[in-house]
C-alpha cells in the first residue's frame, strides 16, 4: 500500500526542482482516515501517470472556508495570507484539490488577497487527463452491471457550476449511472457545508444527510459517487444510520478509477 | 364630461400618492450601506432580458410557471388597451386606437381577450393551489397571516380586472351594433362576440351602456388600485425584478465577499506590515451586518423584491429537515424591518435618537437612528446558525435574490462584533488559530504519505 510517491515543495525545491502542479490536500484529506484513502487514490493516479507534482505537507494550513463560512473573517484571512504567502514563495502557478471547499476558495477568494493561480478540482483534472488520453480506463469487470449515482457537491455544483466533468470521467467506467431526482442544480445538500461539519444541528425533525441518503438509495445504486471528503463522511454516515453498509458503498470518483484500472 | 374631470381627479389623487409611497421605498431601500456593483453592463443587461423578461428560472416548476406566464403576458399586453382606457377617461374619446390603427387594432385587442382569459385560468389554478391544496410552500409558519392574505388580494383583484374587460368588452360588441356612430368598430372581438350576447343579449341600449362603463371603471378602478395597494404589499416584483435582477451580482456564487477593512489588521497581526498604519482608531468598527442600515442597499433590493413563492425555503436542506430556518422569511424580516426603520424615520420622533448623539436642536437621521432593536429580533441566531452555504435558495430564485449573502453577513456580525455564534464552532477556531488545521491533531499534515 505504502508504494505511493509524494515528494513535497520542500523536497523538490531543495534539488532545484518545481512541479508542474501542486495537490492541495486539505484539512480532511490529511487527517481524516477515511478521506486518507481519497488522497492515496488520487496520488495513485498521479504516479502511474507520472505526472510531476507536490504538495505543501507541513506547510499546508486549512484554506479557511469553514472559518470564513461560520463568519471568523480573521481567522480565516489569516490562513489565506500565511497561505499565499507559502504559495507565492514557491511560485506555484497550478492547483489542483480534491477538496470542492478548499477549491472553491482557492480559485475564487484568493485573488483578493494577493494569491491568484489557476485551480482545479480533482475530478476537472482527471477529465483532462482522459481527454489528452494521457488516462485511459482498463477494460475490466470492476462496475459492469452495476448502479452508480453521482452526488453533486454544493461547492462544485452551484458554486461554480462545475456539473458535467464528473459525470464525463463516471460514464468511461462500464456502469449503469442513474440520477437522483435532485441533481445538478437542483442538488441537494449533504449537510456538511458552512461549517455544519464541526457543529450539531439545530432543531429539527430529521437529519439533512439521511434525506439525502434516502434519496440516494432510491435510486436503487450500489455505489454512491462523491467528489467532496466532507459529503463522503456524510454520506457515509446516511448509509450506516440505514444499516446499509454492506450493501451501499460511497466512494470518491478518483477512487472508482483506481478500482477500474487496479492501480 | 362629469365623467371625465371624476376620473382626472382619481387619476392625479392615485398617481400622486403612488408616488409619495414609490419614493419612501426608494428611501428605505437607500437606508442600505453603499456598495459598488461589479461587472459588465451587457452582462446584466442579458440577465434582466432572459431571468426578469423571459422568466427563465421559473421554468423549473412547469405548472406554475406556464400559470405566472399568463398572468404576466397579459398584464403586458394590457398595458396597451389601457392606453386607450386613460385616454378615454380624460378626453371621452372612445376606443381611440381602432381607428388609428384599423385591422391591427382588431388583433391586439383579441391577443389581449386571449390572454385575459388565460390570465383568468391561471388566477384560478394559482388560487386553488394558495388556498385549497395544501402545497408546503405556501403553508410555513412565516405565510400566516398578512402575507395569506396579501396574495389573495392580489389574485382577486386581478380577477376584478379581468372581469372589468370582459364586461367592457362584451357590452361593447352589443353597442356596436346598436350605435355604430358612438362605439366604433373593434373588429370581430373572438371571445366578446360570444361572451357578449350570451351574457348580456336583449339588453336595453341604456343598460348596455352602462354595463360598458361599469366595466371600464372597474378596470380603471382595479389599476388604480393595484398603483396604490403594491407598496404596501409583496407584489413589487412586478417592477423591482428588473432593476434586481441587473444589480445581481455575477461572480460565481461560492465566492463569499471579502472584508477589505480587515486586511490591514491580519497583515500586522502576521508582521507582515507595520503595526501603527492599521489602527482602527478609538473604537473598534462594527462588523457585518445586523441591521438594515449595515446590509447593503442591493440587500435591501432584494428583500423588496421578493414576492413570497417561497421556491427558496422549497429547495433549503435546512428546512426541508424541519429546523427553523427559511430563506424566505430572512427576506421578510430585512423588509420588515426596513419599513420599522423607515417609518420610525419619518416620525421624526427624537427618542430614536442614539443616547449619545442627543442634544438640542439634532434631527432624526439615518446616522444617529437607534431604536434599541436590530435585525436579530426578527432574524434568530438559531435560524442563521443552521444554514449550509449550499445556495441552493439563491439558486431557486427567479429574480435572482440571495439570502445567503444576508445570513452571512448576520454571522459576521454575531462572531467578529457580537463575539458570539455556536459554542461549537469555537475549539474549531482554536485549532484553526494554534495548528492551522480544522481540527485539534497532533500528527504531522504528511503522515498519511508514509503509512
Amino acid at each position: 500500500m505504502s508504494d505511493i510517491k509524494v515528494p513535497t515543495m520542500a523536497e523538490m525545491a531543495a534539488q532545484g526542482q518545481k512541479p508542474d502542479v501542486l495537490f492541495w490536500v486539505g484539512c480532511a484529506g490529511s487527517f481524516d482516515s477515511r478521506a486518507q484513502k481519497v488522497s492515496k487514490a488520487f496520488v495513485k493516479i498521479l504516479n502511474a501517470l507520472n505526472i510531476s507534482f507536490a504538495i505543501l505537507g507541513d506547510e499546508e494550513a486549512c484554506t479557511g472556508d469553514p472559518a470564513r463560512r461560520a463568519g471568523n473573517e480573521f481567522v480565516f484571512q489569516m490562513l489565506a495570507m500565511q497561505n499565499i504567502q507559502t504559495l507565492n514563495g514557491y511560485e506555484v502557478t497550478k492547483i489542483v484539490a480534491t477538496c470542492p471547499h478548499c477549491f472553491n476558495v482557492l480559485k475564487n477568494e484568493y485573488p483578493e488577497l494577493g494569491g491568484s493561480y489557476e485551480v482545479v478540482h480533482h475530478t476537472q483534472f482527471i477529465k483532462e487527463l482522459m481527454d489528452s488520453g494521457q488516462l485511459t480506463m482498463k477494460s475490466g469487470e470492476s462496475f459492469k452491471g452495476k448502479r452508480i449515482t453521482y452526488h453533486d457537491s454544493c461547492y462544485l455544483g452551484r458554486a461554480n457550476n462545475i456539473y458535467e466533468a464528473p459525470r464525463s470521467v463516471l460514464a468511461e467506467l462500464d456502469a449503469d449511472i442513474v440520477e437522483m431526482q435532485r441533481h445538478k442544480s437542483n442538488g441537494l445538500c449533504c449537510g456538511a457545508g458552512g461549517a455544519q461539519m464541526w457543529k450539531e444541528d439545530e432543531p429539527g425533525n430529521k437529519r439533512i444527510n439521511t434525506e439525502r441518503t434516502e434519496e440516494a438509495m432510491k435510486t436503487g445504486a450500489e455505489i454512491i459517487a462523491v467528489n467532496c471528503p466532507f459529503c463522503l463522511t456524510m454520506m457515509s454516515d446516511g448509509v450506516k444510520a440505514e444499516e446499509k453498509q454492506d450493501d451501499v458503498m460511497v466512494y470518491d470518483l478518483s477512487e472508482l478509477i483506481v478500482q477500474q484500472n487496479q492501480l | 364630461m362629469i365623467g371625465s374631470v371624476i376620473f382626472a381627479i382619481l387619476f392625479l389623487i392615485a398617481f400622486g400618492f403612488a408616488f409619495k409611497k414609490y419614493s419612501r421605498i426608494r428611501r428605505n431601500i437607500l437606508l442600505g450601506r453603499d456598495v459598488t456593483i461589479e461587472g459588465p453592463k451587457s452582462e446584466r443587461w442579458k440577465n434582466v432580458l432572459l431571468i426578469a423578461f423571459g422568466q427563465k428560472k421559473m421554468f423549473k416548476r412547469l405548472l406554475p410557471a406556464i400559470m405566472h406566464l399568463f398572468i404576466y403576458v397579459a398584464f403586458l399586453a394590457t398595458q396597451i388597451e389601457l392606453i386607450e382606457i386613460i385616454v378615454d377617461g380624460f378626453t371621452g374619446f372612445h376606443r381611440f386606437f381602432s381607428g388609428l390603427l384599423g385591422g391591427v387594432y382588431t388583433f391586439v385587442i383579441n391577443a389581449i381577450e386571449i390572454l385575459s382569459l388565460l390570465a383568468l385560468v391561471g388566477t384560478i389554478i394559482f388560487l386553488v393551489r394558495r388556498n385549497i391544496l395544501s402545497i408546503p410552500r405556501f403553508n410555513k409558519p412565516e405565510m400566516k397571516g398578512w402575507p395569506k392574505l396579501d396574495a389573495n388580494i392580489i389574485l382577486i383583484g386581478e380577477l376584478f380586472l379581468i372581469v372589468g374587460i370582459f364586461t367592457m368588452n362584451g357590452a361593447d360588441v352589443l353597442l356596436q351594433e346598436m350605435a355604430p356612430d358612438k362605439y366604433p368598430d373593434s373588429g370581430l372581438l373572438l371571445i366578446s362576440s360570444v361572451l357578449g350576447p350570451a351574457m348580456f343579449g336583449g339588453l336595453s341600449f341604456e343598460t348596455l351602456a352602462a354595463l360598458e362603463r361599469v366595466g371600464w371603471w372597474m378596470h380603471i378602478l382595479g389599476v388604480f388600485g393595484f398603483l396604490v395597494y403594491l407598496p404596501y404589499s409583496k407584489h413589487l416584483h412586478i417592477l423591482l425584478a428588473f432593476p434586481n435582477t441587473y444589480y445581481s451580482r455575477l461572480e460565481e456564487k461560492g465566492k463569499m465577499d471579502n472584508m477589505p477593512e480587515i486586511m490591514n489588521e491580519v497583515k500586522s497581526m502576521l508582521g507582515m506590515v507595520d503595526a501603527e498604519e492599521n489602527d482602527f482608531g478609538d473604537e473598534l468598527p462594527e462588523f457585518g451586518a445586523d441591521d438594515v442600515t449595515s446590509l447593503s442597499w442591493k440587500n435591501l433590493l432584494d428583500a423588496y423584491s421578493c414576492t413570497e413563492c417561497g421556491r427558496c425555503t422549497a429547495v433549503c436542506p435546512a428546512n426541508i429537515t424541519g429546523k427553523k430556518l427559511s430563506p424566505r422569511k430572512v427576506m421578510m424580516d430585512v423588509r420588515d424591518r426596513a419599513e420599522e426603520v423607515g417609518r420610525a424615520l419619518d416620525s421624526g420622533n427624537v427618542d430614536f435618537i442614539a443616547e449619545d448623539k442627543r442634544g438640542e436642536g439634532v434631527k432624526l437621521t439615518k446616522e444617529n437612528f437607534d431604536d434599541g432593536k436590530s435585525l436579530f429580533d426578527y432574524t434568530t441566531p438559531e435560524e442563521i446558525h443552521a444554514c449550509t452555504t449550499c445556495n441552493a435558495c439563491v439558486e431557486a430564485c427567479p429574480v435572482l435574490i440571495n439570502p445567503l449573502d444576508i445570513i452571512l453577513q448576520m454571522r459576521r456580525h454575531e462572531i467578529l462584533t457580537q463575539s458570539a455564534g455556536p459554542s461549537d464552532w469555537m475549539p474549531m477556531f482554536t485549532s484553526l488559530e494554534n495548528n492551522g488545521a480544522v481540527w485539534q491533531i497532533s500528527d504531522s499534515r504528511e503522515a498519511w504519505t508514509k503509512d
